[in-house]
């Protein structure tokens, strides 16, 4: 019981860990930009793709198509902001979160029309689990935590020490007061765009390198991003880690008592309960 | 042919229902619910469920179906009421998931993937297929028809001039004295039975439920009508409803000209075309194609020196 306990929450750790990355592009959107993009979805399955196509078509190692998930799915990111979500953000928050839903859909589809619904596989070496006592850790996990990890670590230096991450969480902070200063908000969107969409393309394909991918991936893992950001507290990039970790783990933990089947209702109960409780999440900003 | 028309219009009478249940909260009230797809599922299986198993008569179903949606509509209102709008976008597009993810796993209840069939339907088998299409088309007019009766009357009732209040600025409706939740709640609820009952009568129409026919998708299409036909116009849910219903069916005879493209790739189109124009209608004609009549207040003073000067 113990040892199955420990396990889970070992799993659970490294889902969070690999969860955490497109948590931390919908957050630090959602801090720029103000409003709850639901095209998270389409864009982790952009990623997914593009890393598929990168490792299986080219036949190029994880490490290289993880950054090129990133890249494709970035430049898809500010893609679509400039065409679809930008103009309609002086609309308000409600027109542009309808049509980011709409946007998730017409992407997705675009995956569909292309690869097709079967579900694909990565090119992966096969690694026996390796074994701690009665805890059983797949390799292939803890390359994703490795780069999942990496990703973070990278982000949280661009974010506290350049100049361009400064001016990033200025806009965060205060976007008044940022233009004030002379930082170019227009600028700042696209970088966060460009950032947050990477980050959700890294993270479906990382998601995806423990299982199949089909069009439906990012959609799938929609409910689990959208509650670690708001456990965390959304716009909070540390919230979205803790809250990503609170999700993997709770959602590891309910197999206990739950069938597998329910793992992304978990994510919803969680948002429920937190929204309830302390609507601003662990480490976010008023709510209301 | 006759009876695929017949079809269609039956459809789109529920679309019809789903858009002016949707036109309350959103269109009214300006509070986002992207769960319709939720409450549309909710009055669906509870009305087959009640009907199928329990024998109850498919009208008790139906306001079975209406009652359950509205009360899982008042808790999700609850919930979320005091927080700032995106949050509702998420908790509703959340529910809308949970509702599904339940829908596939309590198999000993609702049968799982595979659906619910052999739902009873108002005289089914005792009457000819064309006679029982012509006799739902009756009820689904006739529901069409109330709601939109009651609709009309909403949206010119106090309550309904509330809504708009809300919708307008929350804040000076709540400084005029106006309890702006229960308000939001209320109209919620309301919604949420509209969507329940058409969840119902589409069950009883089509004899058969499953969680796929509740994604998302159903969501985009009906606020798609909603955007289409104009915001805040009853009217107007309704020309939006027949028309998304109309481009629906329509793509469905292009299908066959686009040669060399496969089942799935004329599925991921059509659904392209829905998502994109939902998208362009926001941007470019937000107001719709039946734009809300607002009433006009007159700033300058026709009748100088009513009183006191």
């Amino acid at each position: 019981m113990i040892a199955e306990i420990v396990q889970l929450i070992v799993n659970g750790v490294m889902a969070g860990t690999v969860l955490a990355v497109p948590a931390i592009g919908l957050t630090a959107m959602y801090a720029v930009l103000r409003f709850p993009n639901f095209s998270v979805a389409s864009h982790a399955t952009v990623g997914a793709f593009a890393g598929y196509m990168a490792n299986v078509q080219f036949g190029l190692p994880i490490v290289p198509s993880v950054a090129i998930a990133f890249a494709v799915a970035g430049v898809f990111g500010v893609a679509t902001d400039e065409v679809v979500l930008k103009p309609l953000r002086p609309a308000g928050y409600m027109a542009t979160a309808v049509a980011s839903v709409a946007l998730t859909i017409a992407l997705e589809n675009v995956v569909r029309f292309a690869f097709g619904n079967d579900q694909r596989g990565y090119d992966l070496p096969i690694f026996r689990d390796w074994r701690l006592g009665e805890i059983r850790i797949g390799p292939q996990q803890v390359e994703n935590l490795a780069i999942a990890a990496a990703v973070m670590t990278a982000l949280f230096l661009f974010l506290a020490f350049t100049r361009t991450g400064k001016a990033m969480r200025a806009v965060a902070d205060n976007p008044t007061l940022a233009g004030i200063k002379g930082i170019n908000a227009v600028v700042v969107a696209r970088l966060v765009s460009f950032v947050g969409m990477g980050l959700a393309g890294l993270g479906g394909m990382l998601l995806g390198l423990d299982t199949t991918i089909d069009p439906l991936t990012g959609f799938r893992a929609i409910l689990s991003i959208f509650a670690a950001a708001v456990v965390g507290g959304l716009g909070s990039i540390p919230g979205a880690v803790i809250g990503a970790l609170t999700i993997g783990v709770g959602e590891e933990l309910c197999l206990l008592f739950l069938s597998p089947d329910y793992r992304s209702a978990v994510g919803f109960m969680a948002i429920l309960l937190v929204l309830t409780l302390r609507p601003r999440g662990i480490l976010g900003e008023r709510a209301y | 042919m006759e009876n695929y028309l017949i079809a269609t219009a039956v459809f789109g009478c529920i679309y019809a229902l789903l858009t002016l249940g949707l036109n309350v909260v959103w269109g009214m009230a300006g509070i986002i619910n992207l769960g319709l797809a939720g409450f549309f599922a909710v009055g669906a299986y509870v009305s087959a469920l009640l009907t199928l198993k329990l024998h109850v008569p498919i009208a008790v179903g139906l306001v079975a179906g209406a009652i359950v949606a509205a009360a899982s509509g008042t808790v999700v209102a609850l919930i979320t009421a005091r927080l700032r709008g995106d949050y509702l976008a998420i908790v509703t597009l959340g529910f809308s998931e949970a509702v599904r993810i339940i829908a596939s796993n309590e198999i000993w209840l609702t049968n799982g993937t595979d659906g619910i069939s052999g739902i009873p339907g108002p005289y089914r088998g005792q009457i000819t297929p064309e006679l029982f299409n012509l006799l739902f088309l009756g009820i689904v007019v006739v529901a069409v028809a109330v709601v939109m009766c009651l609709a009309e009357r909403l949206r010119a009732s106090p309550f309904g001039r509330v809504l708009h209040a809300i919708r307008d600025d929350e804040q000076v409706t709540a400084v005029a004295g106006k309890h702006v939740i229960a308000f939001k709640v209320k109209a919620f609820a309301v919604s949420a039975a509209t969507m329940g009952l058409a969840g119902a009568l589409y069950g009883h129409y089509t004899s058969y439920i499953a969680p796929d026919i509740y994604s998302p998708l159903i969501t985009i299409n009906i606020v798609l009508a909603l955007v289409a036909g104009g915001r805040g116009n009853n009217y107007g849910s309704l020309v939006g409803a027949f028309l998304v219903v109309f481009v629906l069916e329509a793509t469905r005879f292009l299908a066959p000209l686009a040669k060399g493209l496969s089942h799935v790739q004329v599925a991921a189109l059509r659904e392209l075309i829905i998502s994109v124009g939902l998208i362009v209608i926001l941007r470019y004609r937000p107001t719709g194609l039946l734009a809300e009549r607002r009433p006009r207040i007159r700033l300058t003073d026709d009748k100088p020196a009513a009183a006191g000067s």
